[in-house]
């Protein structure tokens, strides 16, 4: 059998994801993707992938993985708590080798949501639409265009071998930070005090938040004169619609791609991994920049990803030990040229 | 005749929304074709996806290859010329089978209005139909055209589950669902036609744009033409030109 992670236990919910689904959106089907594409990017580019590879995304969940048929180089980043190797404390935001039979054991997270977990080569699921990302709602993607089950076994891409290890530092969850909005498309709809209500006040995130979005508890924002409903138009990621409650649903990466909700706000694309991040009970506020801010941080976010390979650090892994017990040297040079 | 001005509205830095006006209408829908047209032949740098409603047409882009408020006035003031209509050159015959277990909600629908089942079945199937939108579920085709001695408003509570195939009418809209959800519309009758196969090239039977026209189909015949839509034939037939 090829060399593969068996999920012995999970709690929790946890999908295959890669870069996403693009080029659907005219036919009703949102594009998918990471939660979190920071963390996403930063674990694959911690096993040598490229940012958009198949990964594993855990949220608020806790695992059990046997690698079977083979070893993997692996990496955990995002909302990460704790990690057992063989029942040994490993750490996350590095890249390890997880050998045949042996056990990685991942803590759910106690702060933060979506955590990724990559492997070198990536997944080896069956691409459908061009993307191997879950859409739950249309049963594309994923394994079997579900969510991950214990018992899964999920195939690898490639086999590993043993490259140099490597470690970056943990990217902060900012769970206080201002969601920051630019305000529309129907920010028109709204009288001054549902605006203030919005601005001004605090949020928390409810139980009912999933992929799909986050429905936020608090305060009501007030309606205008016409109502919560309007003829239907598209959404987009970071959608911040206010339906008949008052209370906002903030729509995410499987989004249902039109609603007849008017959309107050949209939640910049640079902070779609800070409310990504936020888990149930904790709270949100709303902070409105202008467009051209909104663009400035999109590009710095985009640079921050381009950036992570760069920043990459070589840690004291497999290679070190080696040469520790002094079996190894020439090969460590070898691999220390490479750096 | 004169139009609204169409209006810019901001969807964050990957998005923004031109806004043609705010009613389901015929002439809305054109324009917002006409405007996806306008685009799909420029190619824009940075303009990755467009997605056409009922009244209006949203951009989405990549804000690292175009600055989105300066797209966004480009694309404003294309929508502000005069925009041909797009003659739309696909027409999809779609087999219907109405009421009964196929269309629950038929019978009272037709009571509603003062119809006999057969009229509204007729009134139902006579317009050749424009689908307008896509969305709210993948492949959720949404159509325009729709007899507005017809028209009614949702029911008070959705059902939970209404099966793929279902043809159905929700205010001033017409409906071909594709895959099975829970809706809140009068349920009329249901197609064998698949219009969502993943496997399928194309994915997508139905696109923004093409006309449609349901004919009424014995219940008697739904289970051959289920069947052949089942081992991947079309049932639905297509009429170019």
């Amino acid at each position: 059998m090829n060399a593969h992670l068996h999920l012995a236990r999970l709690t929790g919910a946890a999908s295959l994801q890669d870069g996403g689904r693009r080029g659907y959106l005219r036919f009703g089907l949102s594009a998918s993707g990471p939660m979190d594409p920071l963390a996403f990017a930063a674990a694959n580019r911690l096993v040598g992938n490229a940012p958009d590879a198949a990964a594993l995304e855990l949220g608020l969940a806790g695992a059990s993985l046997r690698a079977e048929g083979g070893a993997a180089r692996l990496a955990l980043a995002g909302a990460t708590s704790g990690l057992r190797l063989d029942g040994e404390p490993a750490a996350a935001h590095r890249s390890f080798i997880l050998r045949e039979g042996s056990e990685l054991r991942i803590e759910r997270p106690r702060e933060g949501v979506f955590a990724y977990l990559a492997v070198s080569g990536g997944f080896a699921a069956r691409s459908v639409m061009g993307s191997r990302a879950l859409h739950q709602r249309a049963a594309l993607g994923g394994l079997d265009g579900r969510l991950l089950r214990e018992g899964d076994r999920l195939p690898l891409a490639a086999s590993t071998t043993g490259e140099a290890e490597h470690g970056l530092d943990p990217i902060p969850l900012e769970p206080a930070a201002p969601i920051r909005v630019v305000l529309g498309p129907q920010d028109d709809h709204f009288p001054q005090a549902g605006l203030a209500t919005f601005l001004g006040q605090t949020f928390t995130v409810s139980n009912r938040a999933d992929r799909m979005g986050y429905q936020l508890d608090g305060p009501e924002i007030a309606h205008g004169p016409g109502g919560f409903n309007i003829i239907s138009d598209a959404t987009v990621a970071g959608s911040v619609q206010v339906p008949g409650s008052g209370r906002p649903i903030i729509l995410l990466a499987d989004r249902q791609t039109t609603g007849g909700y008017p959309k107050i706000a949209t939640v910049i694309s640079a902070d779609f991994r800070r409310i990504a991040q936020r888990r149930p009970g904790e709270t949100v506020r709303f902070a409105a920049v202008d467009l051209a801010t909104a663009t400035r941080l999109a590009r710095e976010e985009a640079a921050r990803i381009a950036a992570l390979s760069s920043r990459l650090k070589p840690v004291e892994g497999e290679a070190e030990r080696l040469m520790a017990a002094n079996l190894a040297g020439a090969a460590v040079d070898a691999l220390r040229a490479e750096d | 005749m004169t139009h609204d001005a169409p209006r810019l509205l901001p969807c964050g830095d990957t998005a923004f929304t031109i806004e043609f006006g705010k009613r389901i209408d015929a002439h809305l829908s054109a324009r917002v074709l006409a405007l996806d047209a306008v685009l799909a032949a420029r190619a824009l740098p940075g303009l990755l996806e467009t997605v056409p409603t009922y009244r209006s047409l949203t951009v989405h882009l990549d804000p690292l290859r175009a600055d989105p408020a300066e797209l966004g006035r480009a694309v404003l003031a294309l929508a502000g010329e005069p925009l041909a209509a797009v003659p739309s050159t696909r027409l999809w015959r779609i087999p219907v089978v109405y009421g009964g277990e196929f269309g629950i909600d038929l019978e009272a629908v037709a009571a509603h209005h003062g119809l006999a089942p057969g009229t509204l079945i007729e009134r139902h199937s006579a317009p050749e139909y424009r689908v307008a939108m896509i969305g709210f579920l993948p492949g959720y085709a949404y159509l325009e055209g729709l007899d507005p001695g017809l028209a009614l408003s949702r029911r008070p509570s959705p059902r939970p589950l209404t099966p793929a195939g279902t043809i159905s009418i929700g205010g001033a809209q017409a409906l071909v669902a594709s895959i099975a959800a829970p809706s809140g519309w009068h349920l009329l009758g249901r197609t064998p036609e698949k219009t969502f196969v993943p496997e399928r090239d194309p994915v997508f039977l139905l696109r923004p744009g093409d006309r449609v026209r349901f004919v009424p189909t014995p219940a008697a015949r739904w289970d051959a033409l289920a069947a052949a839509a089942e081992a991947g034939e079309l049932v639905a037939e297509l009429c170019e030109g």
